[in-house]
């Protein structure tokens, strides 16, 4: 005779019903819920930045052969140049191509490092909707380069002009693509950051509150010292030594983020270690790695879910604003402090901080939306009102 | 004398609670009257709503999220729902006090004695003067020992009755009319809750207020109140003076509550049966340490050389009160917390063994705790719960085995097996101690510490549980350490005793003889509170 009844399996996740009722929770949560899939959506795009903004084209038929040049990169002498790397972008390559075939560019003809040639004003050079139609035409003159064939009738118009949504910046670099790249770049070391820091510090954490005694008193004493040495001096110094580069970056904010959590940790370790069913596992044998997994660790979780959406932030924070005091990625890196600080050397050109500005000001109002209904999901009073 | 209006009048009372869109009703119309002088007793199980009840009389809920659908509270003549705040305020404190149940909470640990009960007595227009003569007066009415040297003592300095004993001091500070109190007795020791008890009798007598007294107790009402009330589910089911409807209840739930008090009597020791675990001058002593070296200067000695032998199929109960080391002693033979003395698990020591190779024993010998709520993990299932031992014991049993243990051993406590999947917060009280125990037996041990495993339960389920243990018993042979402050649950079921004091053996031997015959002061103290409730005045036990 049997007496379990059947395991259900709910789909592909089993969520338990505290969980669920997070998950209704944070659905509930309509501003939380919108800029979650905003962000989603705008991370996606990011992350495929190679196929939104590109010098390359995705697709290009040569003589009959298909070539994929986003993925593959050709030498130039394939299309009868001479250079190691083929320059898409260079007019007679891409005439030669024209002639023999057919090129699919992605939306934005450009890739973070590209510069613009042939601009209409010298750089930065604004947005083109914004150009008269004297600069336009003189910029399709420099752009022919004295081929009369390649001035449209009538000298042409700005919408003969390829399209600069949002103007250059000082390197000649289509801000556009610079702002996809350096939102993928941002929001990567987030969340690398967080995720590294915050596994370091549960660990460090959980550690120090289950055993407590002399492990717990050295370690938080050495804390105290550690987290109290000057991080922007000691960042300084280092970043002058070794040349700063994301993973090289990544290690030095790594040395001191992670002890952001291991106080809040620690007290939720102390505080559930002395809970009733935690002896009844070590009354029924289970090792000490064992009880701090399945038993103490889900407790403390909560506590540091719900601030992981900030601690994100405050990593991508501390990375553009040492790309704005120069001390970050290595130059040329689409970085969106560097973009910042374009636009402070730059008053004349507006558009290249109110760009930045924008960006910054919604990945980081978005993760903070974000943070707060996920706060609010596991927030137990909440259910209640 | 004239038929004037009683002192207290409840009629039609109903509370409703508001949670989001939904209202629950948690009180629904009650009606009782009270007159000056007299006692009246509300009981009813957790849940009832006789709390909710008390706290409406002076407004103490939290409006607006609760609301009086119906009913009015008449105190002298006038009504307490409608009244403004201001007067409210002046009937609050002076006219109807309140003593709750947790004497730590209710007391602020910022402030000395002096001014908390000071406080009150200047709030309702005492002089300051003589504030202080006032406040030792007070204290002295109460049987606070010594109060002139207490004054300047804060709550944390004062044990669980010296604290109620000041809460009283503080609700009688401006002579109420009426006294209200809500399980007063229900955190503290038998003994102490004897000498409480019969100090409330004592000046309700005397300065001739009306007391209304929430209990789940039942020998506590017979003891206190003239006049009861039974509540269930937000209603008074039956009402009455005290003895008749105790001695004829006319409700079924009357009857079911009267009926539920633990009976029985253990069966008597057989000193013949194998000894499955033997303890010998067990002792827990935690350093006192002190000055910058951190020398060790002294000992808490919170067990001090105690011995016991539990036999195969029997019971030894560990009673005491709070703070003498039943709890410890249960944990060290266990050697979850460190210990000296020899400690042998069926002739076997267990002195000195590591965590690893104590693991094996941890098959036989396992733990039932008192909180229900606290001793199961809320994240996992009823099933994750129960079947860990089995993966921690590696029982090399597969995961429907698993299953299939886990339902036997929840069908073996009473617990639906279907119910496996579901979380300990879907389940009441008395299920997840069942759930606990499930857990204990599915290893199936033959040694069980019971560390007060009915004490957090009502009454009725407290019955149900020490069945469901004995029967459990019958069937499998066990051994168990029963500890208690519950001697009625005690008596149920220990066939040996042992009465511990400040880590100290008092008193040990079978039960019955103990029960019959108390040889130390101490054991017939307790004992006179336990079944009696009748307070020891001689000293032998303290405040």
């Amino acid at each position: 005779m049997t007496f379990a009844p059947p395991q259900h399996t709910h789909g592909w996740l089993k969520l338990s019903p505290m969980n669920r009722r997070r998950l209704d929770n944070f659905r509930r949560n309509r501003r939380g819920l919108w800029s979650f899939w905003i962000f989603m959506a705008l991370f996606a795009v990011s992350l495929s930045a190679e196929f939104v903004a590109n010098d390359r084209p995705l697709i290009a038929s040569y003589k009959g052969e298909l070539l994929f040049p986003v993925l593959v990169d050709y030498p130039e002498d394939k299309f009868g140049g001479f250079e190691a790397h083929t320059d898409y972008r260079d007019p007679d390559i891409a005439g030669e191509i024209e002639a023999h075939g057919w090129m699919v560019w992605p939306p934005i003809r450009f890739a973070n490092a590209t510069t613009k040639l042939d601009p209409p004003t010298p750089f930065p050079s604004p947005p083109t909707w914004t150009l008269s139609e004297a600069q336009c035409r003189a910029a399709i003159v420099a752009h022919a380069r004295g081929d009369a064939k390649k001035i449209p009738p009538g000298g042409g118009a700005c919408r003969d002009l390829e399209p600069e949504w949002l103007g250059t910046d000082a390197d000649g670099h289509d801000v556009v693509a610079r702002l996809i790249y350096g939102f993928r770049i941002s929001v990567l070391f987030g969340l690398i950051l967080a995720g590294v820091s915050s596994a370091i510090g549960i660990a460090a954490g959980a550690v120090q509150g289950y055993f407590g005694g002399w492990l717990d008193l050295t370690m938080q004493r050495l804390i105290e010292i550690w987290s109290s040495l000057p991080h922007l001096y000691i960042l300084i110094i280092l970043s002058a030594i070794l040349t700063p580069g994301f993973v090289v970056l990544l290690t030095i904010l790594l040395l001191f983020s992670w002890v952001s959590l291991v106080h809040l940790v620690r007290a939720e370790f102390l505080r559930a270690r002395n809970f009733e069913y935690v002896t009844a596992a070590r009354a029924l044998g289970l090792s000490n790695a064992k009880i701090i997994f399945k038993h103490v660790l889900p407790n403390a979780m909560v506590a540091t879910l719900t601030f992981l959406p900030f601690i994100v932030n405050s990593s991508i924070s501390t990375l553009t604003s040492l790309d704005f005091l120069g001390l970050g990625m290595p130059p040329g890196s689409p970085s969106l402090g560097e973009l910042l600080l374009q636009g402070k050397s730059n008053l004349s050109a507006p558009w290249l901080g109110l760009s930045a500005f924008a960006v910054v000001a919604l990945m980081l109002s978005l993760l903070i939306f974000i943070g707060e209904a996920v706060r609010d999901a596991f927030d137990p009073r909440k259910t209640f009102t | 004398m004239t038929a004037a209006a009683p002192l207290l009048s409840v009629r039609d009372l109903s509370v409703a609670f508001r949670h989001g869109d939904e209202t629950h009703v948690v009180v629904d119309r009650v009606s009782f009257t009270l007159e000056r002088g007299q006692a009246l007793a509300l009981v009813g199980e957790s849940g009832s709503g006789k709390s909710v009840t008390a706290q409406s009389i002076v407004k103490l809920l939290p409006y607006p999220a609760a609301s009086h659908p119906s009913g009015a509270v008449l105190f002298k003549g006038r009504d307490v729902l409608t009244m403004s705040d201001a007067s409210l305020r002046d009937m609050r404190g002076a006219g109807v006090t309140m003593v709750f149940q947790e004497p730590m909470t209710s007391l602020n640990p910022l402030h000395t004695i002096e001014r908390q009960v000071g406080e009150i007595i200047a709030l309702h227009g005492g002089r300051a003067a003589s504030t202080r003569d006032r406040v030792i007066a007070l204290l002295t009415e109460v049987g606070l020992a010594d109060p002139a040297s207490r004054l300047g003592a804060y709550p944390h300095q004062l044990s669980g009755g010296q604290r109620q004993r000041v809460m009283i001091a503080m609700a009688l500070a401006n002579r109420p009319d009426l006294f209200i109190a809500d399980e007063p007795t229900t955190a503290l020791d038998v003994t102490v809750q004897a000498q409480i008890l019969a100090l409330l009798k004592d000046l309700q007598a005397k300065l001739g207020m009306a007391l209304l007294f929430i209990t789940h107790d039942l020998g506590i009402v017979r003891k206190i109140a003239r006049d009861v009330a039974v509540m269930q589910k937000g209603r008074i089911v039956e009402a009455g003076k005290t003895a008749e409807v105790f001695a004829n209840p006319q409700h079924p739930y009357t009857k079911m509550l009267l009926a539920a008090e633990t009976k029985g009597e253990a069966p008597a020791r057989d000193a013949a049966a194998k000894p499955i675990l033997e303890a010998n001058d067990v002792r827990v002593w935690f350093p006192i340490r002190h000055g910058f070296l951190r020398r060790t200067i002294g000992h808490v000695k919170a067990v001090d050389g105690v011995s016991l032998t539990v036999r195969e199929g029997q019971t030894v109960g560990v009673v005491g009160e709070s703070g003498s080391g039943k709890t410890t002693l249960g944990l060290a033979i266990l050697r979850l917390i460190r210990s000296q003395g020899t400690i042998a698990y069926c002739g076997r020591g267990l002195s000195g063994l590591t965590v690893k190779e104590m693991r094996p024993f941890r098959r036989d010998m396992q733990i039932v705790f008192q909180d229900p709520f606290g001793s199961l993990s809320p994240r996992l299932s009823v099933a994750e719960i129960v079947e860990e031992g089995l993966i921690a014991q590696k029982t090399r049993l597969n995961a429907a085995e698993r299953r299939e243990a886990v339902a036997r051993a929840l069908a073996d406590t009473g617990v639906d097996p279907a119910s496996m999947d579901r979380y300990p917060h879907e389940f009441s009280g008395g299920q997840r101690q069942r759930i606990a125990i499930a857990r204990a037996m599915a290893l199936d041990p033959k040694f069980v510490v019971l560390d007060e495993p009915t004490s957090a339960l009502d009454m009725s389920v407290q019955a149900q549980i020490v069945d469901l243990l004995r029967d459990l018993q019958k069937r499998r042979a066990l051994a168990y350490l029963f500890i208690s402050h519950d001697l009625r649950v005690v008596r149920a079921l220990a066939s040996e005793i042992v009465v511990m004091r400040r880590g100290e053996v008092v008193e040990s031997g079978p039960a019955r003889e103990v029960f019959a015959a108390p040889r130390s002061d101490y054991t017939r103290a307790l004992f006179a509170a336990a079944f009696a409730i009748e307070a020891e005045t001689s000293g032998v036990v303290s405040q």
